[in-house]
């Protein structure tokens, strides 16, 4: 017998103040995932978003005097926290930029996943019929291709650019989160409120927009914190394999990975600086998300 | 007297980090005797189910105040360590719940469950236990048990896998069974063959019988004694006729006014309790019952009343009971 | 009371076709929810349909709602044929024709405050005045405080929550109700609140209800007329004062037998007739009467093989029972019966 169903046996006088996000939220704030979660987001935006403050050295141009000879990589110094780059320039700087980049690709490419997997899932779970059963079948091909391979078909028939990139990423995650909705939909579309909306003569198209698919929302809303970490991972993936898109000026974590592991020999931070930066910046929306997920599913409310 | 079950002055405190701690049960004392068919009724909320998961040590360690003392047979239950409260578990103690589904092993045969715990309570060959375990079956009155033994839980109905339970409880011959709302899942004429199989076998085994419910009705047709509780203490205490011929709490003669009776012509209105069990008080500021109480007076905000003897061998918690002092 | 029927049901039944197979759907059977019911509810009355889980009875009051769509049968509503009409005109129709549901959180769009809930049917289909003030008079109606408007579902008590959704039901003052469990998932104290609120609103609003149940002793309080369904049919229907004076149907008498009595008088003089076995599946149904196989009065002629009609043996008492006239004559008497479930084990429903 779990705490839980103990705790079921017993029904208090509590307050029940709030709906459920702010009911959420409160035990998202006792949750210690949550809390290292949310604070490495928030470093993550913060840094994104003041990079240009932020970044010691402005300007992208080597340090030539540093660089002792080819081949020479100046290790950390008191000017260069980090240390330089094969080609003299500050990897500090370069990291904080990335991060900005990282954040761009990862958002955009979110959204287009989400918008078009809304889309398809709306209109799965409130059609129904053969366009349900054709989507579906299309969102099954979709997901038995390994995501990031299928993200670097989609880049490389696109051609060049950020925005290819962006579209690649996101149309990989629009079978999931139309998966994902359509479910929901349809159980919802089960529920008494929604027979209830029925009998009381509202329209079918108000029932499914107006009461069936707000309350399918959440779970979606989750998975895009944890897509959002994916979708971070995949970006740096397609960047390590050169398919970055951007201005090669603009510094990216996964580009930075691809272009110094030749260098892990003799200067491991320079991998280890952009790995560490994608893991975190991943591992923060992850543990978000996760918690979110928790903090939201009637199961685990405790 | 040799009681089997002497449980004084129980408390079970709920606490959890950054919320008010819980008082679901509430210097709770009842004995149970040998034999004997014990009734724990209320409605969701009043610490029944606890006071029962407490007895079967089943309650969580994290999270959980237990005060009081639960003896059985002389031996302290609180505090007594996990592997002699296991072995106790199932040997002297059983416990069925309400959902038979979910206290059954769903991946596991049933006949397995069941011969497991004659394995391990009873010290049996396996041969042996799955003899026995037929027997129990067909005690229990599920038909054709060899083959039912075979068989997984969701292949049968809900009143079979109460059976089913029952005869897992019963398998080490406890002296002491528990019944959390045994029937409140199953329907009615299914209800009446679970509640009289219970009776059967307690009057056959002599195995004293606690049976926690809400159901006035189930309590009348079973129970020795019955316990009245509401917002975690006992607020009244009576045999079975007496107290349903003179219930003198304002909360069982509310809860009996307001049930409408087959056997009784149809005809007025019924008088509903008013409020909902959330609106209680706090047993520290008076009677938890007072804000929908019809016979508050003004003692009843304030301090809380005591157990105290009405008549012969009946106690009731309350300023102002029903009947006055004598009679009706 | 007015003998004038306002909802009329003939040869209803609704079948779940059962499917199986991977790529292309199979039929391979269907599960007979509700099996050919025939109703008159009259107007200004409550029609009380009680059984087990299982029997139909949720089915059949949303079929009759149109709220799962009959596989054949006729309801005639106020003397409109309601099976023919379209999408739109259906949807118009439901303005007179309300539901109240068993669990009242469930029912509630968690989303919506109370205003929001009440507003719903009087924007779906227009209502004279401001909805601000139909709200506060609705609120009123059902014993909720004014300032319950901009409430959530969820900060309310299961009795209260209840309460919003029987204002839902009448905020478009309807002609019909039909509550499914309206008391079932309330806490004991709180069910007879609710009771009386259905009561009080029927005799103000000059409503007709269908209570579907499986507490007898609820049904039987608040109904004029029982209905007694046993596997997708109805086996008895009697005035409810004489249902349980003397049962008729076999799967009555022991239903009755079956019901704690919250008196350990009545509890220790009450003889039992306890039924054998489980009840079969809706997808298998036995062949000639429906409950043969579990009835402790079954004969061995007759009850195997022919399906008895609902008949009316004396007025306004209906039962579908060959035997019936000698098992209340007590020439039939029950087999004994004792603890031996093993007769007729069918297996659990599916």
């Amino acid at each position: 017998m779990s705490l839980g169903a103990a705790e079921a046996a017993i029904t208090v006088a509590e307050d029940h103040g709030g709906g459920v996000w702010r009911e959420a939220f409160k035990r998202l704030s006792r949750n210690p995932a949550a809390i290292i979660g949310a604070v490495l987001i928030a470093l993550f935006l913060f840094v994104a978003i003041f990079a240009d403050w932020l970044a010691p050295y402005t300007a992208l141009a080597p340090d030539l005097k540093q660089i002792k000879g080819p081949g020479h990589i100046p290790g950390p110094t008191a000017e260069h926290w980090l240390g330089l780059d094969d080609q003299g320039r500050d990897l500090l700087s370069r990291i904080i930029l990335g991060a900005r980049q990282s954040l761009l690709v990862g958002v955009v490419s979110l959204l287009f996943g989400m918008i078009g997997g809304i889309i398809l899932g709306l209109l799965a779970g409130g059609l129904g019929g053969w366009f349900d059963t054709g989507v579906m079948r299309l969102v099954d091909m979709m997901l038995a291709v390994p995501g990031l391979l299928f993200a670097i078909g989609i880049a490389a028939m696109l051609g060049e650019g950020l925005l290819a990139v962006m579209i690649a990423i996101g149309v990989v995650n629009v079978p999931v989160f139309a998966r994902l909705l359509r479910g929901q939909m349809l159980a919802q579309r089960e529920a008494d409120y929604a027979m209830a909306a029925k009998s009381l003569g509202v329209k079918r198209r108000r029932v499914i927009l107006g009461h069936v698919f707000p309350n399918s929302l959440t779970p979606v809303i989750v998975q895009g914190t944890l897509t959002l970490a994916t979708a971070i991972i995949e970006a740096a993936g397609l960047a390590f394999l050169g398919l970055s898109g951007a201005d090669p000026s603009i510094p990216e974590w996964g580009r930075m990975l691809a272009e110094s592991q030749r260098h892990l020999a003799i200067a491991p931070q320079l991998v280890i600086a952009p790995g560490l930066a994608i893991v975190l910046a991943a591992l923060g929306f992850t543990l978000l998300g996760e918690s979110l997920r928790e903090a939201l599913d009637p199961k685990y409310r405790r | 007297m040799n009681n089997l079950l002497d449980v004084n002055d129980l408390e079970i405190v709920f606490s959890r980090r950054g919320r008010k701690d819980v008082r679901a049960v509430d210097k709770v004392s009842f004995s149970v005797a040998p034999g004997e068919t014990v009734g724990l009724v209320g409605e969701s909320g009043c610490g029944k189910s606890v006071t029962s998961l407490a007895i079967m040590g089943l309650l969580p360690k994290r999270g959980v105040r237990l005060g009081g003392s639960i003896a059985f047979e002389g031996t302290e239950l609180i505090g007594l360590p996990q592997d002699k409260l296991r072995r106790m578990r199932g040997r002297d103690l059983a416990m069925v719940f309400q959902d038979p589904m979910t206290s059954l092993n769903p991946v596991v045969p049933i006949g397995t469950q069941v011969t497991e715990v004659l394995v391990r309570h009873r010290d049996m060959g396996a041969d042996a236990a799955r003899k026995e375990a037929a027997d129990l079956l067909a005690r229990v009155g599920i038909p054709d048990p060899s083959r039912r033994l075979k068989e997984y839980p969701h292949q049968l109905s809900g009143g079979m896998r109460q059976r089913a339970l029952i005869a897992m409880a019963l398998a080490a011959k406890p002296r002491l069974l528990i019944a959390d709302e045994p029937t409140t899942a199953l329907d009615v004429t299914i209800q009446a063959q679970i509640l009289e199989l219970l009776k059967e076998l307690v009057r056959e085994s002599g195995t004293a019988l606690i049976m926690i419910t809400h159901d006035l009705g189930v309590v009348a047709g079973m129970c020795d004694t019955v316990h009245v509780m509401y917002s975690g203490r006992i607020v009244e205490r009576a045999q079975r006729h007496e107290l349903f011929a003179h219930p003198r709490h304002p909360y069982t003669g509310g809860l009996l006014a307001s049930i409408p009776r087959l056997d009784q012509p149809r005809g007025e209105r019924l008088e509903p309790i008013q409020g909902s069990p959330r609106d209680m008080l706090a047993w520290s500021q008076g009677c938890a019952f007072a804000p929908r109480c019809r016979n508050r007076v003004d003692e009843c905000v304030g301090e809380a009343p005591v157990l105290a003897p009405a008549r012969p061998d009946h106690e009731v918690r309350c300023y102002n009971p029903l009947g006055g002092s004598d009679d009706r | 009371m007015t003998d004038d029927v306002l909802m009329s049901v003939r040869g209803l039944k609704v079948h779940f076709p059962i499917r199986k197979g991977v790529l292309v759907d199979r039929v391979v059977g269907h599960v007979r929810a509700v099996d050919g019911v025939d109703l008159d509810i009259r107007r200004g009355q409550t029609y009380g349909l009680v059984g087990e889980s299982g029997c139909g009875k949720s089915t059949l009051g949303r079929a009759m709602l149109r709220l799962v769509e009959p596989t054949d049968g006729t309801i005639t509503f106020d003397g409109t044929d309601v099976r023919a009409l379209k999408t739109e005109p259906m949807r118009l129709l439901r303005k007179r024709l309300q539901m109240v549901f068993q669990d009242p959180l469930a029912s509630l769009d968690p989303r919506q405050s109370v205003e929001s809930v009440l507003t719903e049917p009087l924007r779906t289909h227009g209502f004279p005045g401001k909805p601000a003030d139909r709200v506060r008079e609705l609120l009123d109606v059902v014993g909720l405080p004014a300032n319950a408007a901009g409430r959530y579902p969820h900060e309310f008590s299961g009795g209260q929550r209840q309460r919003i959704g029987i204002a839902r039901a009448i905020a478009l003052n309807p002609d019909l109700i039909i509550a499914d469990e309206p008391v079932s998932a309330l806490d004991v104290s709180i069910q007879a609140q609710i009771v009386n609120l259905l009561e009080d609103l029927q005799e103000q609003l000059g409503l007709t209800y269908v209570v579907v149940a499986h507490d007898l002793a609820v049904v039987r309080h608040v109904s004029d007329t029982i209905g007694v369904m046993y596997l997708g049919s109805i086996v008895e229907e009697s005035p409810s004062d004489d249902l349980y004076a003397e049962p008729l149907h076999p799967y009555t008498i022991a239903l009755m037998s079956a019901i704690p009595i919250p008196d350990p008088v009545v509890e220790e003089r009450r003889e039992r007739i306890l039924l054998t076995g489980d009840l079969p599946s809706p997808a298998n149904i036995p062949p000639g009467c429906r409950f043969h196989t579990r009835c402790p009065f079954r004969q061995t002629t007759r009850c195997a093989d022919e399906v008895p009609s609902l008949r009316e043996i004396r007025p306004g008492r209906k039962v579908a029972c060959h035997w019936s006239e000698e098992i209340v004559s007590g020439r039939i008497q029950a087999a004994a019966s004792s603890h031996d479930p093993t007769a007729t084990e069918v297996g659990a429903p599916v």
